[in-house]
C-alpha cells in the first residue's frame, strides 16, 4: 500500500470525547437509570478494624419508611463463593465481612430503601455488634509470631514467600569490590479519582442472568471470577460499563468486588440495586497502591560495574488477596534489573496481609515501589562509592545495540538509548548549573539537593506474569498461561459510516480519538466521521479476559487491534472495487473518501458506493468475500509467552523509558521543600496523538508528586483509618504540581504495529525516587520515607531538638 | 424533626440556564441531587459531598456555590448556571473550546466545576481589566481537584481565554 497522502496517525488532533465532556452531555454511571424499579443502597461498616461478627440487628432498620430489606454478609455468602487467589493460600476474598471483618470500613450489611437517603438513615439503625480483636496495621508486625491471626485458615498473616535466583546473585556479592545496601519503606496511597464507583446490578429471573452496569476497568481477567464467584456460567454475567468514567487510575478495577455485592443483594430482594460510593467509602474501603518495605543490595565491582541486586520485599496486601494481587509485587519483577546490564539477581517477595483496606491496581502499578527501592539505591551508591550519579548509571546502562535485550528476567526490552535520553535529560536540566547552584546555596548553608531515576515503563502486560507468586510445580498443575489479547471490532454500514467497537474501557485516556486517526488514516476518511464506542457490553461486543484499561495497554497492544481490524475492512474495500473496475487489487488505494485505481484519478468511486455493494449485493461480491463490512480482530503479541521452569517471563509488550531529574531546595525554618526544577524524558516509540501523550505525562507526573509529596492513607495503630475526607488525604491542587520540562527520544518499537509504547503510568513510577534522592541528596543521608511534607523534613533537619 | 416533616416533600423553584424549572425536594436534599436527579442536569457532578474536590460547582444567582453543600430548599427562587448553559457540543463556548485545545480534561468529572469557578473568573477579569497572572489562575483552581491532567493544560487554557478577555474588553471600553 503505498503511504497515504496526509496521514492522522501522529498529529495532535484535539479530542473526539471533549464536546460532551465539556458540556455536560457526557453520561457518567450515575447518570443511567437502565432499568425501571430501581432501589438505593447503603452499605453498612464495620467501625473495627479487626473482630468477630456477634450479631446483626436488622429490625429496627427494616421497620423503618422506605426499607425494603436489609442484607448481611451471612445472607450473601449464602449465594456467593468466596473468590481464590493465584496465590495457593485458604485465604479467600469476600467483598463482605461473614463470621469476622478484618478492615475498618469492610462491608457487613447492606441496606435496600426506594432512595440513598432512607437508605443511610437506616444504616444507621443497623445494630452491629463486633467482638473486637487486636489488630495488626503494618506488614513487619504482621509477620511476628504474636501477630493476631486475620484469616485463621492460614498458619500466617505471611500468606506467601517465594524465592527467585537468575544467574549466580550469591557469588557475585560473595566477589564484589563493594556492595551497598538500602533499607526502604514505601508508604501507601491512592489515585483517587474524582468520580467514585457506581454499581447497577438487575438479576433478571428470566432468562436467568446478572446485568451490571457499572464504572468498571477491568482487566475482564476478573469476569470468570466474578461468574464463578455468583456460581453462573460466564454468559449468565452480563457487564456493562458507562459511556464515560470519572477517571481510575487503576482504583476502578477493585469495583468488582462491589459487582459481586450489589448482584448478590439483588438476586436476594428481587430488585434491582444501585449504589454508588461516597467519598468516606471511596478513602477507607475501595483500594490503594499497595505499602512495601524491605531491603536492596547491590554488588558492584572496583570500577563501579553492578554486578548482582538482591530484593528482599514485604509488600503489605491489606486485609484479603484481592485478585488480581499479587499482581503488583510480579508486574516489575521480570525488569529487575531496570535499564542497567545486570546478570546476578535475587528476589524475596512476602506477601503479608493486615487489617486496612486491601490494595490493588493503581497508577504505576508496582513501579513507583520497585523504582523507589532500585534508584535510590543507584544514588545512594553513587554517593557512598564515590561517583557522580550520572556516571553509575551510564557504566551500567544497557547500551543502544543491546536491544531487543532479554533480560535475566525472562523480559525482552524493545528498543531504546538511555545514553542518548541521559544527554538529552542532562542538556534540558542543566545539569552542569545546577551543580553549581547546588554548591552556591550550599555554601551559604542551605539545602539544596539533585536526584535522578531513571525507569523503564512495562506496557500492555502478559496476563500470566502474576503466576509467578506460584511456585513452577504448581503453575505446570495449572496448566500453561500467556498473552495479552486485544481486540477491536471495525463496521462499515450502508451508507459508509463507520463505528469502532473498543474494548479498552478508557477513564480519560483518549482512546476514541485515537482509534479515530487509525482507522481515518486506514479507510482515508475523517475522524470526525467515525463513532468509536468505548462502553462495553459483554453480551454483545468481543472482550477478552485480558480487555480493560491497564498497564498501559492502549499503545502497546490494543493499536494493534484496531490497525489489524482496519486493514481488513480497507481490504474489503479495495477487493470490492476491483471486481467492479476490472483491476488488480493492488492497483486499487483508498484515498479521500474514494476508492480509486491508483495514478487514474477519475476512475474512483465514493467510499460509501462501495460499502453499499457490500451490503445491498452480496451476491455481486466477489469469491471468497463474506457479506457486509464488519471485521473484528483479536490479537496477541508473541512476545507474550508463558513462564518457563526457571521463573523467567516476557512480562509485557513494550518497554517505554522515563528518566527524571529532580532539584530541590528546602527551607530550613519551615521544612517546605520545593521543586526548583524538574525534567523528564520519555521514550514512548512513534507518539499516536501527541497532545494526548502530553496529557498522560503529566497527569502521571502529578501523581508522582503527590505520592512522593503530599498523599498518604495512613491508620493509627488501632487500625483506624485516618483519611476520611479530601481535607485530610491531601490530593495536590494546581498550586503544588510544579512546573516538569518533558522531552522525548524515539526509538520506534518492533513489537507494536504502529511503534508505538504504552504510556501513562509515566512519571508517577519514578517521580517519588527521584524527589526522594534530591531529598537524599539536599540533607546528605539516606534514612528518607515518604510523604516528603514539611513536619517530616523539618525533624530530620532540626533532629537536636525535634 | 418528625419522619413526617423530614420526609415531607416541597414544590422548588428554580431558573437553571435561564429557564424554569419546578420539582420536588424534601428539606434535606442536596442541591446537587436536585438538579441531577429530579431536573436532569448531569452535568453537575459530585466528587467528595464535603465541597472539597469543587466537581459540583455552580452559579446560584452569580455566586459560585457548591451545590452538593447547599440544600435545594435554599434555591427555591434562585437563578442557578450549570455547565449545561455554557455552550452547545456542535457550538462550544470560547471557554470550552479552549479547554479542548489546550487538552485541559481527560476524564472530565471535574471539569464542569471547573469550567463555572472559570467562568467567573473569567468574567471578572473582564470586569477589572488586568490580566491575572499565573499564579492568580493557580489559586482560583485550588478549589478544584483534578487528578488526570496535573492543571497545567486548564492553567494554559483560562490564560489565553484570560488574554481574550481583557482584549475584548479594552476593545468595548475604546
Amino acid at each position: 500500500m503505498t503511504e497515504p497522502v496526509f496521514s492522522w496517525i501522529g498529529k495532535a488532533l484535539p479530542r473526539k470525547e471533549d464536546p460532551a465532556l465539556l458540556t455536560g452531555q457526557a453520561r457518567f454511571i450515575d447518570d443511567l437509570e437502565p432499568v425501571a424499579g430501581l432501589r438505593h443502597v447503603a452499605i453498612v461498616r464495620s467501625p473495627h478494624a479487626h473482630g468477630r461478627i456477634r450479631s446483626i440487628d436488622v429490625d429496627s432498620a427494616l421497620a423503618m419508611h422506605g426499607v425494603d430489606a436489609v442484607v448481611t454478609g451471612s445472607d450473601i455468602a449464602a449465594i456467593l463463593k468466596p473468590i481464590p487467589s493465584v496465590v495457593r493460600t485458604p485465604i479467600r476474598y469476600m467483598p463482605v465481612g461473614v463470621d469476622k471483618v478484618r478492615f475498618a470500613g469492610e462491608p457487613v450489611a447492606v441496606v435496600v430503601a426506594s432512595d440513598r437517603y432512607l437508605a443511610e438513615d437506616a444504616a444507621e439503625q443497623v445494630s452491629v455488634e463486633i467482638d473486637p480483636l487486636d489488630p495488626v496495621v503494618g506488614p513487619v508486625a504482621a509477620m511476628c509470631d504474636t501477630a493476631p491471626l486475620l484469616h485463621e485458615d492460614a498458619d500466617s498473616n505471611c500468606v506467601s514467600f517465594r524465592t527467585f535466583r537468575y544467574g549466580d546473585p550469591d557469588t557475585a556479592f560473595a566477589r564484589a569490590a563493594r556492595t551497598v545496601s538500602l533499607d526502604y519503606t514505601f508508604h501507601r496511597y491512592a489515585s483517587t479519582p474524582i468520580e467514585t464507583y457506581g454499581v447497577i446490578a438487575h438479576a433478571e429471573k428470566a432468562p436467568d442472568r446478572y446485568t451490571v452496569w457499572s464504572n468498571f476497568q477491568g482487566p475482564f481477567v476478573l469476569h470468570p471470577l466474578m461468574a464463578g464467584a455468583l456460581g453462573v456460567a460466564g454468559n449468565r454475567l452480563r457487564l456493562i460499563t458507562a459511556p464515560a468514567s470519572g477517571g481510575s487510575f487503576g482504583i476502578k478495577q477493585a469495583i468488582f468486588g462491589y459487582i459481586l455485592l450489589l448482584s448478590a443483594v439483588s438476586r436476594l430482594t428481587g430488585h434491582p440495586v444501585k449504589w454508588v460510593e461516597d467519598r468516606l467509602e471511596h478513602l477507607t474501603a475501595s483500594s490503594a497502591a499497595a505499602e512495601r518495605v524491605g531491603r536492596i543490595d547491590g554488588a558492584f565491582d572496583e570500577n563501579g560495574t553492578l554486578t548482582g541486586l538482591r530484593f528482599d520485599n514485604i509488600a503489605n496486601m491489606g486485609a484479603y488477596l484481592r485478585p488480581p494481587e499479587p499482581a503488583s509485587v510480579y508486574r516489575m519483577h521480570a525488569a529487575s534489573n531496570g535499564c542497567y546490564r545486570v546478570p546476578h539477581i535475587a528476589v524475596e517477595n512476602r506477601l503479608v496481609v493486615t487489617n486496612t483496606l486491601p490494595v490493588g491496581l493503581n497508577r504505576g502499578y508496582g513501579g513507583p515501589q520497585f523504582f523507589f527501592a532500585l534508584e535510590r539505591l543507584i544514588d545512594c551508591a553513587a554517593r557512598k562509592l564515590g561517583f557522580d550519579p550520572v556516571e553509575l548509571r551510564r557504566q551500567n546502562f544497557l547500551r543502544k545495540e543491546a536491544f531487543p535485550y532479554t533480560t535475566p528476567g525472562g523480559a525482552t526490552f524493545d528498543s531504546s538509548d538511555y545514553d542518548k535520553a541521559m544527554d538529552m535529560l542532562l542538556a534540558a536540566a542543566d545539569y552542569k548549573g545546577l551543580k553549581e547552584r547546588r554548591a552556591d546555596v550550599r555554601r551559604a548553608g542551605n539545602y539544596f539537593g539533585i536526584g535522578f531515576a531513571c525507569g523503564i515503563e512495562p506496557s500492555g502486560s502478559n496476563m500470566a506474569y502474576v503466576s509467578l507468586a506460584q511456585t513452577p510445580e504448581e503453575r505446570a498443575k495449572a496448566g500453561p498461561k500467556s498473552g495479552g489479547n486485544a481486540s477491536a471490532t471495525i463496521e462499515m454500514d450502508p451508507s459508509g459510516s463507520v463505528t469502532v467497537q473498543l474494548c479498552s474501557t478508557p477513564n480519560g485516556q483518549g482512546h476514541a480519538t485515537v482509534a479515530a486517526q487509525i482507522v481515518a488514516q486506514a479507510l482515508a476518511i475523517n475522524p470526525a466521521d467515525i463513532d468509536v464506542v468505548t462502553d462495553i457490553d459483554t453480551r454483545n461486543d468481543a472482550w477478552s479476559i485480558s480487555s480493560g484499561n491497564y498497564s498501559n495497554r492502549f499503545a502497546a497492544a490494543v493499536t494493534g487491534a484496531i490497525v489489524t481490524c482496519a486493514d481488513r475492512v480497507s481490504m474489503r474495500l479495495r477487493k470490492i472495487a476491483a471486481e467492479l473496475f476490472e483491476c488488480a487489487v493492488d492497483d486499487v488505494e483508498l484515498a479521500d473518501g474514494k476508492v480509486r485505481i491508483k495514478g487514474i484519478p477519475n476512475r474512483a468511486l465514493p467510499v460509501k458506493r462501495v460499502a453499499a455493494a457490500a451490503h445491498w449485493h452480496p451476491d455481486g461480491l466477489p469469491d471468497g468475500l463474506d457479506a457486509g463490512l464488519t471485521e473484528t480482530a483479536i490479537i496477541h503479541s508473541e512476545t507474550l509467552t508463558a513462564p518457563d521452569d526457571h521463573d523467567r517471563v516476557s512480562s509485557a509488550v513494550t518497554y517505554g523509558i522515563v528518566f527524571d531529574l529532580a532539584a530541590v531546595s528546602i527551607a530550613p525554618d519551615t521544612g517546605k521543600m520545593t521543586v526548583e526544577k524538574y525534567v523528564s524524558v520519555h521514550d514512548v516509540g512513534n507518539q499516536l496523538n501527541p497532545l494526548v501523550v502530553e496529557g498522560q505525562i503529566l497527569g502521571g507526573f502529578a501523581h508522582g508528586v503527590g505520592g512522593a509529596m503530599y498523599e498518604e492513607l495512613s491508620y493509627d495503630t488501632d487500625g483506624n483509618p485516618l483519611n476520611g475526607t479530601f481535607a485530610d488525604y491531601r490530593c495536590p491542587t494546581a498550586m503544588e504540581v510544579p512546573p516538569v520540562t518533558v522531552r522525548h527520544l524515539t526509538t520506534p518499537s518492533e513489537k507494536s504495529l504502529l511503534g508505538s509504547k504504552g504510556l501513562g503510568d509515566g512519571s508517577s513510577m519514578t517521580t517519588p525516587a527521584a524527589l526522594a534522592n534530591a531529598v537524599a541528596d539536599a540533607l546528605g543521608r539516606e534514612d528518607i520515607t515518604l510523604p516528603l511534607t514539611p513536619p517530616t523534613l523539618w525533624r530530620m533537619i532540626h533532629e537536636d531538638i525535634a | 424533626m418528625t419522619i413526617l416533616a423530614r420526609e415531607q416533600r416541597h414544590s422548588i423553584t428554580v431558573k437553571v440556564n435561564g429557564l424554569r424549572y419546578t420539582g420536588m425536594a424534601t428539606p434535606r436534599t442536596l442541591l446537587a441531587d436536585f438538579l441531577r436527579h429530579e431536573l436532569g442536569f448531569k452535568g453537575v457532578h459530585v466528587g467528595c459531598e464535603h465541597a472539597v474536590c469543587g466537581a459540583c460547582t455552580i452559579l446560584l444567582d452569580g455566586l459560585l456555590a457548591r451545590a452538593c453543600a447547599i440544600y435545594a430548599v435554599q434555591a427555591d427562587d434562585t437563578s442557578v448556571e450549570t455547565v449545561e448553559g455554557l455552550g452547545k457540543p456542535e457550538a462550544l463556548a470560547p471557554l470550552q473550546a479552549a479547554f479542548q485545545e489546550h487538552h485541559a480534561l481527560q476524564c472530565g468529572f471535574c471539569t464542569p466545576g471547573i469550567l463555572m469557578s472559570a467562568k467567573a473568573f473569567l468574567d471578572d477579569v473582564a470586569t477589572v481589566g488586568v490580566a491575572p497572572t499565573e499564579q492568580q489562575v493557580r489559586e482560583m483552581l485550588s478549589g478544584h481537584l483534578c487528578r488526570c491532567t496535573g492543571y497545567d493544560g486548564i492553567v494554559k487554557a483560562i490564560l489565553a481565554c484570560a488574554e481574550q478577555a481583557i482584549g475584548k474588553s479594552r476593545h468595548e471600553s475604546g
